[in-house]
Parts: structure tokens; C-alpha cells; sequence
């Protein structure tokens, strides 16, 4: 006997019945709450229900990963984040504690040795962003605090491992989630063997992070062609061998994106030239060169200049929770969109130092800023690539460098993603005017609402609806919040009080575990 | 701190009835009161904080006007708390002229400035303890 699998039937069947799973011989397991991704956004969702009470018991994780913080730190140490620096988001996002109090910044000055450590951070949550920079934390104190939040509202006994194939309505409310287990997983003794597990559950949360890494389609065209991805990498994938040969000798780089990843590229090549001395020449291209401050009002404009937009975080902080908030919730899908990519688009946070070390660059000749139009990318000699642009005079410009590195984006399309795919053909989702998933205030995906069960989801997939940093720390808590004060409208879990609010704060202080 | 205006108005509201009135009536007895009663004092500083509250309105109205040439649309602590200065001079002037003998001005200063300070830290962390879903509503409580 073969192992039970996806039929053909269930695969087309919009909905299927327990008699449907049952009849492919699939293993099934009943929990109230299933929550796929097992990232930062399961874990805010989680940290929260926790907080309001639910058991652990009642909610089931699907995940490859071992640790919350895990994509995340993948990520950002590819992107030039290790774990002694400094992360964009602010003191206030604290990931690991749903109120934003004690923040990175007090906690910061609690833990360190020196008088002069203990200030730092302090003075600068006090002046910023007028007279210093927004304080940011460390990814390190980050990471230890996930790690230790996890343990506190056992993270670990929710995990169940796999790869979320496909989320199906269930005749009679609630959903199927369809888990493939990794390899050389094996049924519990007495059960048939089954390549998958479905789990039956009133409620779903999708928290699947990015769809994939995007590459400049004229950059992946040339890796393709001429089978290198060795010299022409991408900067969320790791390539700290570059750095490496860099070192070894004089080379030329291409820097292509400008956010905050470009940015924090470019600072990396320009202090291993300061300080470890790789004689390293930096061309950085610009589609789109911003010399002056954006936007024509003067209530609502943003500083630019020498080809970059600048602002704190992805989006104006009043975003997260201030009047900014309050008019995006006001719109429709259109004019939301709008105003998103008003207030976002590509920026990047303004550093004093960072400033210094591109200044001391643009003078010294070693960092170059080019505009223009990709024409061509083309294998040039000695081991070069050449990229031809069309500059804004319209003449052609050919750059040559040793390795590209490609900033520009990291989101690919919702459909690539193969669970959310199926959740547009089968799910009865549909596309937002931004093009994400259409979703409801609460963070509810419109359309799949399967009483009395209902699916949420939170995180870059979700952009496009009544809140603009949904991928940041901040706005998974706010999507978490808005979830569980949702769900306990319906009866599972209660809303969060002032009273429980003020015993699990202590609780937390105390570092004492949420029981059940 | 990102208030929106009904947010700056609510939150002032509530901090003064809470903290602001708890800490003047503890504060109070240990302030140097050159001489006068402590029931004078309490009148007057509880007068203050009724003049901050009331005279509110129109400071958040002034604030939240700035706020709107910043455009992060938010408000950084350090204002906040800078708001004293201006806020402090027009409730003394006008708590001497409701009082007819008036706190002393050293009276005052010391129980303005530390109410001030006393509100200010709530609002800029443990506030949140307590309601949870402040700092997404832009300040709002109601
Ligand atoms: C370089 C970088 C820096 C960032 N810096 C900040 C910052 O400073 N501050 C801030 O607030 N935010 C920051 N963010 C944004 C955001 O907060 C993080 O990306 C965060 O990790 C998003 O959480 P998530 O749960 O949406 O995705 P992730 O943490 O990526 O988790 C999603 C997980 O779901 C898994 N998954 C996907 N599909 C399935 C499936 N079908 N079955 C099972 N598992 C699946 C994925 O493998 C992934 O591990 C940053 C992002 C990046 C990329």
C-alpha cells in the first residue's frame, strides 16, 4: 500500500467534508487555533493569545523553523546586520513584550556595565529624532529577548514541523491546513503511513513572511545566461565572500537599490575600506536620484538629497498609531494604496555617521553615484561585468565592475507563494488594490470567513489594508492585538483588560511563565 | 509619543486626575511652603493642575498644529516634556491671580516641575502597562 496523499478530488474540491480526508486515509488532528509561518508574525500572534489566556494546548504552529527569530535573522545578517548592529526599528517595538514597556533603550541601560553605557541609550531615546538619531537595538538584544519570551509562553511545546501546503474550508466551519512533514517523518505507531497531516481547526493564522527573494530581471536574466551567481548576488542572500575577496584586491562593485539595504551595503564596503583596508571602488547606480525634499506640501514632506529618501522607519512613525493611522483607516482600497506608497516607497533611515562615511567616499573618489537606465548587462573582460546604462541625458555609459550586488527588493508576488495561491484560486480571497491580500479592519482575510470559524493573517502579505507597517515588529503586534481582540469577540479567549493587562505585565517583569 | 489631537487631550485629562492629583497630594506636605497653611497650598496646586487641564485644550490645539509640519506626524518626547516651560509660566500667572495671596512662586515651581516630570514618565512608559492599546490608537483612551 502506497502512502496517503492528496487526492485529485481533494486538490479541486473548494471545500471538503471530514468524510473527504477521511476517505484519502489522512492523518488528521484537531486544535482549535492553527497558526502557519512560525516566524515573528506567529509569535506576536501567539506571545499575544498566550497573554489573554488561551492555552497552549489549543494552538499548533506549522513551521520549518526552530526558533521565531530564525528567517529574520537569516535575513538580516545577509543584509549587513550581525548581531552587534543596530536594527531600523525603534525602542518602542519590542517584539518580545506586547506593551512597549520596559523598551530596547531602558533595557539597554538596565543590563550595561558602565555609567557611560547606561546613558547612551537613554540620552538618546530623550533627544531623538531632533537632536540625535532614533535609537535602535542591537539584533542581538533582539534575538535574546524572542529566545526568552519563547520560553516563557512555551513556544516550543506549539511546533509542529512541515511545510503548509494548501488551507481548505470545511463543510460545517473551520478549516483543513495540510501539512507536509519533513522527511523521514513517520505516523504515530497503530496510524496508516501518510505523506501529510491535516489539521482541523476553527481558526487559521497565516504569517508567511515574504514570497520570495525578487531579483532585477535584467540581473537575473545575466546570472541565468551565463550561469554566474557567483559575481552578481543578492543582497538578502548570504554572500560575505565577496567581502572576503575584497579584501584580497582591488575591485570594483556595483551597488544597485536605495533603501535602507543599499545603505547599510554600501557602509559595510566603505568601513572594510576605512578600517581593514580593501581598496575597494564603489559604483552605486540610481533609477530614480532624489536631490531634494519630497512633495510639494510642507505638511507633508519627506528630506531627500544625494539620491536618497529619508525617514526613520519604512513609514512616518504617526503609521503605527497616530493620525496617519487614523486617515489610512478611513479610505478605501485605492486610496489606500496611494497614500501607502506616499508615505513608504523606498527610503532609507538618516544615520549621522553613515552621512560622514558616504560623504568621506563621494570625496575621495572611492564612491561613485550613477544614474540612469539599465540598457544591458553583459559578461566584460578580466573577469567583469558590464553593466550599459542609458543616463538622464540619454547617452549610453558602460560601468565595469567585479561583483554586482543587488539591493533593490526582497517581495515577490503573493501568487508565488504556493499556500497563498491556493488560497486566491481555491480560498475564496481575492487581491487588495495594492495587490496583496484583500483583508478586513480586524486582519481577517476577506472573503475566507468560514463560520463559526474565521482566518486572519499578518505580515507583507497583508500591505495594502487598513495598516501600513504590517511587516515590522510593531505592526505584527497591532495585527496580533486586533486578532485576539477579534477572536475573543467570538468567544475564544477573552479580551485583554486593564486587570489582566497590569498581572501579565508582572508577570512578565518577573520572567515567570504563562501557565497551560 | 505619536498623540493625535483627541489622543493629547484625553491622555493630558486623564494623567492629571490620576497620577497628576496622586502625586500633588503626596507631594504636597514635603514642599517648601514658606509659611503658609497647607490647606492654602493644596488649594492653589490643585488649582494648577485644573488651570493645566483646562487651559489644555487650547496648548494641544497650538501643539498639535506644529506636529503637523513634522513629517513623521509624530511627537518626540523631549517636547513633551519641553511643554512645561510655557504651560508652567501661564498657569502661575494665572493661579496668582485667581489666589489673592498666592502660592509662592518656590512653592509652585516645585510642585509644577515634578508633576510635570511624574506625568511625563507615565506617559511615556508605564502608561502602557495599563492600557494596552494606547499606543495604537494615537493616544486615544476612549
Ligand atoms: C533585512 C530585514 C530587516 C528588517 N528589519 C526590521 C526592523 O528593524 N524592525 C522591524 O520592525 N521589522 C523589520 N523587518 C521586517 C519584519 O519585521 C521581519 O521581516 C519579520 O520577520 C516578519 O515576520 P513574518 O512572520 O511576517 O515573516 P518571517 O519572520 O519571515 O516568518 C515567516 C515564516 O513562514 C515560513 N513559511 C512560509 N510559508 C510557509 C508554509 N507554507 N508552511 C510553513 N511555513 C511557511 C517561512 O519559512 C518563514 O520562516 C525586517 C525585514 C528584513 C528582511
Amino acid at each position: 500500500m502506497t502512502d496517503a496523499d492528496l487526492t485529485a478530488d481533494l486538490i479541486s474540491a473548494r471545500r471538503w467534508t471530514d468524510q473527504d480526508v477521511a476517505a484519502a486515509r489522512l492523518p488528521m488532528i484537531d486544535v482549535p487555533l492553527v497558526s502557519v509561518g512560525g516566524g515573528l508574525g506567529s509569535f506576536a500572534l501567539v506571545d499575544t493569545l498566550r497573554v489573554a489566556g488561551i492555552p497552549s494546548n489549543a494552538i499548533r504552529v506549522l513551521t520549518t523553523l526552530d526558533r521565531p527569530d530564525q528567517t529574520y535573522e537569516y535575513l538580516a545578517s545577509a543584509s549587513q546586520i550581525p548581531r552587534h548592529e543596530r536594527i531600523r526599528s525603534d525602542s518602542g517595538s519590542t517584539i518580545d513584550n506586547i506593551w512597549g514597556f520596559p523598551s530596547y533603550a531602558l533595557r539597554e541601560a538596565w543590563n550595561a556595565k558602565s555609567i557611560k553605557e547606561k546613558m547612551d541609550p537613554l540620552l538618546q531615546v530623550f533627544l531623538e529624532p531632533v537632536f540625535a538619531d532614533y535609537y535602535t537595538p542591537r539584533s542581538g538584544q533582539v534575538y535574546e529577548s524572542v529566545v526568552r519570551e519563547s520560553a516563557r509562553i512555551n513556544w516550543n511545546s506549539m511546533l509542529v514541523k512541515g511545510v503548509v501546503r494548501m488551507v481548505r474550508a470545511r463543510h460545517g466551519g473551520g478549516y483543513f491546513s495540510v501539512l507536509t512533514p519533513p522527511r523521514g517523518w513517520r505516523p504515530p505507531p497503530g496510524q496508516p503511513p501518510s505523506k501529510r497531516i491535516v489539521f482541523r481547526s476553527s481558526h487559521v493564522h497565516l504569517a508567511v513572511g515574504y514570497p520570495g527573494v525578487k531579483f532585477l530581471d535584467d540581473l537575473q536574466a545575466y546570472r541565468q545566461a551565463h550561469d554566474d551567481f557567483h559575481r552578481v548576488v543578492n543582497a538578502y542572500e548570504p554572500h560575505e565572500y565577496v567581502y572576503e575577496e575584497l579584501l584580497r584586491r582591488p575591485s570594483t562593485v556595483l551597488v544597485r537599490g536605495s533603501g535602507i539595504v543599499a545603505t547599510r551595503i554600501l557602509v559595510r564596503l566603505l568601513e572594510d575600506r576605512e578600517r581593514k583596508g580593501a581598496q575597494t571602488t564603489v559604483l552605486h547606480l540610481f533609477r530614480h536620484y532624489i536631490d531634494k525634499p519630497q512633495g510639494d506640501d510642507p505638511k507633508f514632506r519627506r528630506l531627500g538629497r544625494n539620491g536618497f529618501a529619508y525617514q526613520g522607519f519604512n513609514y512616518p512613525k504617526a503609521a503605527w498609531g497616530g493620525q496617519l493611522k487614523e486617515r489610512l483607516e478611513r479610505l478605501d482600497g485605492p486610496g489606500r494604496a496611494a497614500l501607502i506608497r506616499q508615505m513608504g516607497g523606498t527610503n532609507t533611515p538618516f544615520r549621522r555617521e553613515w552621512e560622514a562615511l558616504l560623504q568621506r567616499g563621494r570625496q575621495g573618489g572611492w564612491y561613485q553615484q550613477w544614474i540612469g537606465e539599465v540598457a544591458s548587462v553583459d559578461p566584460g573582460p578580466n573577469g567583469t561585468i558590464t553593466t550599459t546604462i542609458v543616463d538622464p541625458q540619454q547617452r549610453s555609459v558602460q560601468l565595469a565592475a567585479n561583483f554586482i550586488i543587488d539591493a533593490t527588493g526582497l517581495e515577490s508576488d503573493i501568487s508565488e507563494h504556493r499556500l497563498l495561491a491556493d488560497l486566491l484560486s481555491h480560498g475564496g480571497a481575492s487581491r487588495s488594490a495594492f495587490g496583496r491580500l484583500e483583508m478586513e479592519p480586524s486582519f481577517e482575510v476577506a472573503g475566507t470567513r468560514n463560520d463559526p470559524g474565521r482566518m486572519y493573517a499578518s505580515g507583507s502579505a497583508t500591505l495594502g489594508g487598513y495598516y501600513a507597517g504590517v511587516d515590522s515588529f510593531l505592526g505584527l503586534q497591532y495585527a496580533a492585538l486586533r486578532i485576539a481582540d477579534d477572536l475573543a469577540s467570538i468567544g475564544f479567549g477573552e479580551r485583554i483588560g486593564v486587570s489582566r493587562s497590569v498581572k501579565e505585565w508582572f508577570r512578565w517583569m518577573r520572567n515567570a511563565p504563562i501557565p497551560g | 509619543m505619536i498623540p493625535t489631537l483627541a489622543g493629547r487631550i484625553q491622555t493630558r485629562l486623564f494623567l492629571l486626575a490620576t497620577v497628576g492629583l496622586a502625586w500633588t497630594i503626596v507631594v504636597v506636605p514635603v514642599l517648601p511652603k514658606r509659611g503658609a497653611p497647607i490647606g492654602d497650598v493644596y488649594a492653589a496646586t490643585i488649582l494648577a493642575l485644573f488651570v493645566v487641564a483646562l487651559f489644555g485644550a487650547g496648548w494641544e490645539l497650538l501643539y498639535h498644529a506644529i506636529q503637523q509640519y513634522r513629517w513623521e506626524k509624530d511627537w518626540p518626547i523631549l517636547y513633551a516634556l519641553a511643554e512645561a516651560v510655557p504651560e508652567g509660566v501661564v498657569a502661575f500667572v494665572v493661579v496668582d491671580a485667581i489666589v489673592p495671596t498666592g502660592p509662592s512662586p518656590i512653592t509652585f515651581f516645585f510642585h509644577f516641575v515634578t508633576t510635570w516630570v511624574v506625568v511625563w514618565l507615565t506617559a511615556i512608559g508605564p502608561l502602557r502597562m495599563v492600557l494596552l492599546r494606547w499606543r495604537f490608537r494615537g493616544g486615544r483612551i476612549l
